[in-house]
C-alpha cells in the first residue's frame, strides 16, 4: 500500500506498524519524533498504531538550527 | 617583587530563564557549520551552556555523511529547539511538540521550552507578530516554556510578555543578515518596558550579530544575553570567532554592570588642570 512519508509516496507493507516503519528506515527510535496525519503519536504507541493507505506520516528529528 | 597578572574574566553571573539556569549567558545556534567537527569545537570555545536546534524530516546528514547526534555533547548543553520556517502558529506548534517529544526521549532538560518562531516570509525572515502571538497563548496553555524570537517592536514585545513568554527575544537585524543593532534606542524601550516593575525578567537579543562588537553592544545596552548563529558558523575561523564572541559578551556584561560614564559634548581633562607648567593657553 502507498503512504505519504515526509512528503513523499512510499510503498510500504499492509497493516504496517510505526514501530515496523521505523525499523526499516533504521533510525533510532529516541532521535525521531512522528506524526500521524498531523497528530503526535507518543512512543508508546508506536507498536500499537498501524498505518492505512494514503496515511501522511512525518518522522522528524534534531537537525542544526540557530 | 612580582607582577600581578590580568585579572582573569570569569563571570559568576548565571542567566535563569524560566526553570533552567545557564552558566552563560552567550546562546548559540547549531546551524550553518561546514561540519559538525567544526560545529562541536565552536560551540565549545563559545562556551555556551545552551545551544538551540531546528526539527526537520530524518535523515539529516552533513558532507561527511556523519549525524548532528554523533557531535551533540548532550550531557554538556541544555538544547533549545526552535520552530524555524514556521509561517503559522499551527505549524509551530506542531514542530514545538515534536521537538519536545525527541528531547523527552534523550533525556535532555531542553524539552520543556521552546524558541519560538513565527516567520512572515522566506526573504526577510521577519517575525509575523500576529501568529507569534497566537503561537505563544497556545504554547503556553500546552505547559511550554516559550522564549520568543521578536522584531525590536516594543509594543509587540510587551503583548508577548504579557501573554506569557518566559523571555522575549528582540532581533537585532534580520537573521543571519551580519548588521548588527539597527535600532538600539527600540531596543532600550523594549528593555524599558519589559523590566519595568520586573527587573529580573530575561530579554535576550536575538538574531542580527555580525562581530564580536555587536554582542558588546548588547550587553551594554542591559540585555540579559545574546543568541546567535551564523556569525560564528561563518566566521573564517568560526572557533576563534566564538571565542571572540564569549569574550565580547562578558566585556559588555561588565561594562553594562560597572556603569559607563555619561556622554558629554566637550572634553574633560584626565590629568590634573593645576600644576601645568606651560603658563598660557588658548582661549576657549
Amino acid at each position: 500500500m502507498q503512504i505519504i512519508y515526509n512528503g513523499e509516496p512510499r510503498e510500504v507493507a499492509e497493516e504496517m506498524t510505526i514501530a515496523e516503519l521505523l525499523a526499516e528506515l533504521d533510525r533510532p527510535a529516541r532521535q525521531v519524533a512522528v506524526e500521524l496525519n498531523r497528530e503526535l503519536i507518543s512512543r508508546d504507541q508506536h507498536v500499537h498504531v498501524r498505518l492505512r493507505p494514503g496515511d501522511e506520516v512525518e518522522v522528524v528529528t534534531l537537525a542544526g538550527g540557530g | 617583587m612580582s607582577l600581578v597578572g590580568p585579572a582573569q574574566v570569569e563571570l559568576e553571573d548565571p542567566l535563569r530563564l524560566g526553570p533552567h539556569v545557564l552558566r552563560s549567558r552567550l546562546i548559540v545556534g547549531s546551524g550553518r557549520y561546514d561540519n559538525y567537527r567544526v560545529m562541536a569545537e565552536s560551540l565549545a570555545a563559545s562556551g555556551a551552556h545552551c545551544v538551540t536546534v531546528a526539527v526537520r524530516r530524518e535523515r539529516q546528514y552533513d558532507e561527511q555523511g556523519e549525524n548532528i547526534f554523533d557531535y551533540l555533547d548532550l550531557d554538556r548543553y541544555i538544547l533549545l529547539p526552535n520552530t524555524a520556517g514556521c509561517y503559522n502558529a499551527e505549524d509551530a506548534v506542531r514542530s514545538a511538540k515534536l521537538g519536545r517529544h525527541i528531547l523527552d526521549a534523550l533525556g535532555n532538560p531542553g524539552a520543556d521550552w521552546i524558541k519560538l518562531e513565527v516567520l512572515g516570509d522566506p526573504k526577510t525572515l521577519l517575525p509575523d507578530p500576529v501568529g507569534t502571538l497566537e503561537a505563544t497563548r497556545r504554547l503556553v496553555a500546552e505547559g511550554f516554556q516559550v522564549l520568543c524570537y521578536t522584531s525590536d517592536d516594543p509594543v509587540v514585545a510587551r503583548r508577548l510578555k504579557e501573554a506569557g513568554a518566559v523571555s522575549v527575544m528582540p532581533a537585532g537585524s534580520p537573521i543571519g543578515s551580519g548588521q548588527g543593532l539597527l535600532n538600539p534606542n527600540n531596543l532600550r524601550i523594549c528593555l524599558e518596558y519589559l523590566k519595568d516593575d520586573d527587573p529580573d525578567y530575561p530579554v535576550i537579543i536575538d538574531a542580527g550579530v555580525g562581530a564580536a562588537s555587536d554582542v558588546a553592544i548588547a550587553m551594554e545596552l542591559g540585555a540579559d544575553g545574546v543568541l546567535l548563529n551564523t556569525a560564528i558558523a561563518k566566521a573564517r575561523d568560526p572557533v576563534n570567532m566564538a571565542r571572540a564572541m564569549m569574550h565580547a559578551l562578558h566585556a559588555g556584561r561588565l561594562s553594562y554592570l560597572s556603569g559607563r560614564i555619561p556622554k558629554r559634548l566637550y572634553a574633560t581633562a584626565s590629568s590634573p588642570e593645576v600644576g601645568v607648567i606651560a603658563r598660557t593657553c588658548p582661549p576657549r
